[in-house]
């Protein structure tokens, strides 16, 4: 398909990618939010999505989902376009995407991940709570099963979400900036979760807003700037060339009122003198 | 002075009044707490009117305010508890005081000389007949002195604390910090409006005030985007709302309230519509220009990585379009200059590899 | 009971129950004012399907309502979909204009300019005294498979409401399920307004949901508690209306609904407003106590150990508390016996020896805690250990001592007492 390796490169065993995106473009009202992008992500891995705010980053999960419509392109989960794969796929939106004031408690929340199963007239029963309980013990949540979501913090509400994720047992997992304010203690349950799934053969594409971080979190990457900048594996294409590319040209205002300093920086040694 | 003309002045004064403060209400979302102030009046009115015994504007004026100021109060402070949403708070209030405003008047109409149908709609219709005494002499219609009295206050009001409306409308943060006090600007806008709404009760009644406060401000700002054009542009919207509104009543021998009320939803209509920069028509079109525009730029980029022209059916196999969409889409580009047929095929131009440069889209490799 | 009675509370109590169920889900998605605008708007179908009918056949009104309710709901949808307008105009905007068109309808039909209002009024105010059987009959056809579909459906609105991403994710048609919650809602709307009327509607959508939510943090318990508690308003405002002399039923209605908003908001357990009232003073009045022990065992020190006595003056210009709390406060332990009032002043009984040192205590080790691992010097460790003292419980002072290897003097200088002591 692509022969080029700094794009999605198809996986060197040969096995089929677990997200093949072609050509897609999406807009939002009139601008332009995914621009042309092609890419393939490898089955089995850990692939973060990286780039500045606005790059689109969750509109391509999104997109991939079905959840907002495409423009151009399209998207292949394992093959199959997404609504005949949606057993195997599994989602985590961002956390403020949702009202945590809503009355509901822990348990609720993850048992909502069984819903897929259920159907539209079957109410979740023992079986399925107890399914429930044992994600939120995967996640060190047990003891909070029948705490209100509101009165959970950051961390805890993040690890709710990941609960539910795991109750629907996916293939394949879209989350949308996991880590994000997050403590210390859960960043590193996540991480620890995240490696297990993989090591459970699932793959995990994740929106991920810490640079520092994604060379030892992931071990694949697509960066994005509207536009695909590059896509494969941390170690070879998570380098400081691509990075400039995708977000160089996008000064901050910090950094040109930084720019403007330096160039007033003579006179001021002149005032002084 | 005819009654046609009483009434339009009549109308227009308060069309006025409203549409200089509800242009505020609609910038700081609060559209609904003037609905909701304008029923919750109310039990201020009858309250006035069991103390003072008599109809006269004054203390009807003031119970309202009082009551409009109990109101917003209310609102916040459930907000503020975390226990119930904003929205829920309103919802909550107003139907609370009304209640206790229709049991006062139930219980002692016959003290009370208050035909809770006027309040509620109003009739413009009589205001030419009711004329104000003052010292033995006639000195026009008494709605006239009010809704005129009114306006004229609401004028100095939005002058004079203009810098701290807009700032406070736009950045109450900044507003807060420069000692504008956001909250006290708040609550003489919502009294503003509580004044107003009663005072306006005569004319179009409690449940059409929320018109004048809403629809005409509203279409403005579809139509701009400053603030002092917009305040003009309501005011003048709710004019016309007025006066045509005075027109389609005396042609269908209608309600003139009801009629102001639906030719401000014509104007807002209109506006929604037609409106050069927001206008659902002016959306559409921009949409579909950006489409095509999108597609030529997609097929532009490959047809600069092809290299040698490219003939039309490969062109529809990559893509995938219909035969009709890729057809317009190479008419325009070849139009504009951006592509030319060669070879039994086509390519981009130098002008179109200027076009991508431009579009910022030189970088981008276009994979097959 | 009169069959007239009877229609009433049975109208009202029915309405009271859709409103709070269908009111709870209006009130998560935040659409509570949805509901007044829908009631405002549904003004002109009314007029027409009387016009076009030529009847007053419930049945008719009501399709003419539904009909404008929902061209109010779609109105409102592209508006703010497809304009920079936002959520509250929009609603304000459907609401005044299709109510004056409405009227504008209704006074051309009735062909004078006042208009004959007394049709109107039975749909501003609503006139539930003259709720006939055949209404209820339609209240109850519409109504009961209305509630039908929110039991069989709960899951799905449920997750709806949550979560909408996720549900579009699962499959789930979102958009056609938003369309026929809100359906749903004007259905409601619709069939309430002779009973309570346009401008009271909302409440009954509100009050009972808002109430409700106060009592638990489970939906499946809210929602039919919703149900209870406006089915329960209903009848109490119809049954008042009857009762007291020249009292509207609509208002009845409504600020019965209101009462128990208000005092679910003031008595519920957890989030009730009374509760945290007490709870935050319980914990001040705790707080002082408890410096207060600690005052009179530091002034023991002072003296070589033991317990003294301390004049009420000399503990005042210790602390910067006003005087009717420290009284009280005072009050509080020597009712618990752990202080004795003497004629030289107060004293710490035996009990409240223990007490103070265990207050004491837990100050010094924390103490000792921030200035060995943080290294803060000996102001800053005790401004925050006089906060912390009253915090820290016992597995954590334990567990606190331990780290510090049963430490015996503070940053200060001044002895840790042991556990137990004096």
């Amino acid at each position: 398909m692509n022969p080029d390796a700094t794009a999605g490169a198809l996986p060197a065993d040969g096995a089929e990618p677990a997200v093949e995106i072609h050509d897609l473009t999406v807009t939002y009202r009139t601008k332009p939010v995914l621009w042309d992008l092609d890419a393939s992500l490898p089955a089995g891995h850990l692939v973060a999505i990286v780039g500045p705010n606005g790059a689109g980053k969750s509109t391509l999960l999104k997109a991939a989902l079905g959840l907002v419509p495409r423009n151009t392109g399209w998207v292949k989960i394992f093959g199959r376009p997404y609504e005949k794969q949606r057993r195997l796929v599994g989602y985590v939106p961002q956390r403020e995407s949702v009202d945590w004031d809503f009355p509901t408690s822990a348990l609720d929340v993850v048992t909502m991940g069984l819903y897929g199963g259920l159907g539209w007239l079957r109410r979740p029963g023992r079986r399925e709570r107890a399914t429930a309980a044992a994600c939120l013990e995967k996640v060190g949540m047990a003891d909070f099963a029948g705490r209100q979501i509101s009165q959970l913090s950051g961390g805890q509400q993040q690890r709710v979400f990941l609960a539910r994720a795991l109750a629907q047992d996916a293939r394949l997992y879209f989350m949308d900036e996991p880590f994000a304010g997050v403590d210390a203690t859960t960043e590193r349950a996540i991480l620890e979760l995240l490696q297990t799934l993989r090591a459970e053969g699932r793959t995990v594409v994740a929106v991920h807003h810490d640079l520092q971080t994604v060379a030892g979190y992931f071990d694949h990457v697509v960066l994005l700037n509207m536009r695909l900048v590059a896509a494969g594996p941390v170690a070879t294409t998570f380098t400081d060339e691509n990075l400039q590319r995708t977000y160089g040209g996008r000064l901050t205002v910090l950094s040109q009122a930084a720019e403007a300093l330096t160039r007033q920086k003579p006179f001021a040694r002149d005032r002084a003198s | 002075m005819s009654p046609a003309v009483a009434i339009l002045l009549v109308g227009g004064a308060v069309a006025a009044s409203c549409a200089l403060l509800g242009t505020f209400l609609v910038l700081r979302r609060l559209a609904l707490l003037g609905d909701a102030i304008s029923h919750s009046v109310l039990p201020g009115i009858a309250i006035a009117f069991l103390l003072t015994g008599t109809r006269n504007t004054l203390p009807m004026l003031a119970g309202a305010g009082a009551l409009g100021v109990l109101t917003v109060f209310l609102v916040e402070a459930l907000g503020r508890s975390r226990r119930v949403r904003e929205d829920a708070s309103i919802g909550l209030v107003f139907p609370a005081l009304f209640s206790i405003g229709v049991i006062l008047v139930s219980r002692f109409a016959y003290h009370v000389d208050l035909d809770l149908d006027c309040v509620l709609y109003g009739e413009i219709a009589y205001a030419p007949w009711d004329l104000l005494t003052l010292g033995g002499r006639e000195l026009g219609p008494r709605a006239l002195w009010v809704s005129g009295g009114i306006l004229l206050a609401n004028l100095v009001l939005v002058i004079a604390l203009y810098k701290e409306l807009k700032l406070g409308t736009f950045d109450p943060g900044l507003a807060a910090a420069l000692g504008f006090s956001p909250v006290l600007v708040h609550y003489v806008l919502m009294s503003a409006v509580s004044v107003t709404v009663v005072g306006s009760f005569e004319s179009v009644g409690a449940i059409l005030v929320v018109a004048m406060l809403v629809v005409p401000p509203a279409a403005a700002s579809l139509l701009t985007e400053r603030l002092s054009r917009m305040l003009v542009l309501a005011v003048l919207l709710g004019l016309a709302s007025t006066a045509g509104g005075y027109g389609v009543a005396r042609l269908l021998d209608c309600s003139i309230a009801g009629a102001m009320a639906a030719v401000a939803g014509l104007l807002f209509l209109i506006a929604f519509l037609f409106s050069p920069s927001q206008g659902l028509v002016a959306r559409l079109l921009r949409r579909r220009r950006l489409r095509a525009r999108l597609a030529g730029q997609l097929l532009m980029l490959h047809l600069r990585e092809s290299g040698a022209p490219r003939p039309r059916a490969d062109l529809e196999r990559r893509f995938g379009w219909d035969p009709a969409t890729l057809d317009r889409v190479l008419r325009r580009l070849r139009a504009e200059g951006l592509v030319a047929a060669e070879n039994g095929g086509l390519r981009l131009t130098a002008g179109g590899g200027l076009a991508l440069r431009e579009a910022g889209l030189d970088q981008v490799a276009h994979r097959d | 009971m009169s069959l007239a009675l009877r229609n009433v509370l049975l109208g009202a109590s029915l309405l009271g129950m859709l409103g709070g169920v269908l009111g709870s889900f209006a009130l998560l998605r935040r659409q509570s004012l949805l509901s007044d605008s829908v009631a405002h708007a549904s003004l002109p179908g009314v007029v027409l399907a009387f016009v076009l009918t030529g009847s007053k056949d419930p049945l008719a009104l009501l399709l003419g309502a539904l009909a404008a309710g929902v061209a109010g709901a779609l109105f409102i949808l592209l508006v703010t979909r497809q304009s920079r307008i936002r959520e509250d105009s929009a609603f304000g905007i459907v609401l005044s204009v299709f109510f004056g068109v409405g009227i504008v309808l209704l006074t051309w039909v009735q062909r004078s300019p006042g208009g004959n209002q007394t049709g109107l009024d039975r749909f501003l105010f609503g006139q539930a005294a003259t709720l006939m059987a055949s209404d209820l009959r339609l209240m109850a056809l519409f109504g009961v498979p209305a509630l039908l579909l929110v039991f069989l459906l709960f899951k799905e609105f449920k997750l709806l409401s949550f979560d909408r991403g996720f549900a579009a994710s699962l499959g789930r048609p979102v958009r056609a399920l938003e369309m026929l919650l809100t359906a749903l809602l004007v259905l409601v709307v619709v069939l309430g307004l002779q009973t309570v009327g346009i401008i009271l509607m909302v409440a009954t959508l509100v009050a009972p949901a808002a109430a409700a939510r106060q009592w638990t943090d489970d939906l499946a318990l809210m929602v039919p508690l919703a149900g209870l508690i406006g089915g329960v308003s209903g009848a109490v405002g119809a049954l008042a209306s009857h009762v007291l002399p020249q009292m509207p039923t609509g208002p009845a209605i409504v600020l019965v609904a209101t009462a128990a908003f208000v005092l679910s908001l003031l008595a519920a357990p957890r989030r009730g407003l009374v509760g945290e009232l007490l709870r935050r003073r319980g914990v001040s009045l705790r707080i002082r106590r408890e410096n207060l022990l600690k005052d009179l065992y530091s002034e023991g020190e002072a003296a070589g150990g033991g317990r003294v006595a301390v004049p009420l003056a000399r503990l005042l210009a210790r602390r910067d508390m006003p005087r009717r709390c420290l009284r009280r406060a005072l009050r509080s332990l020597t009712g618990a016996g752990l202080v004795e009032r003497t004629p030289l002043g107060l004293r710490l009984s035996p009990a409240g020896e223990v007490a103070a040192a265990g207050v004491v205590r837990k100050h010094r080790l924390w103490e000792t805690y921030l200035s060995r691992f943080l290294e803060l010097d000996g102001d800053h460790v005790h401004r925050d250990a006089e906060d912390m003292e009253h915090v820290l419980g016992d597995d954590e002072v334990a567990a606190l001592e331990e780290r510090l290897g049963h430490p015996t003097v503070d940053p200060h200088g001044e002895p840790i007492p042991p556990r137990g002591a004096p």
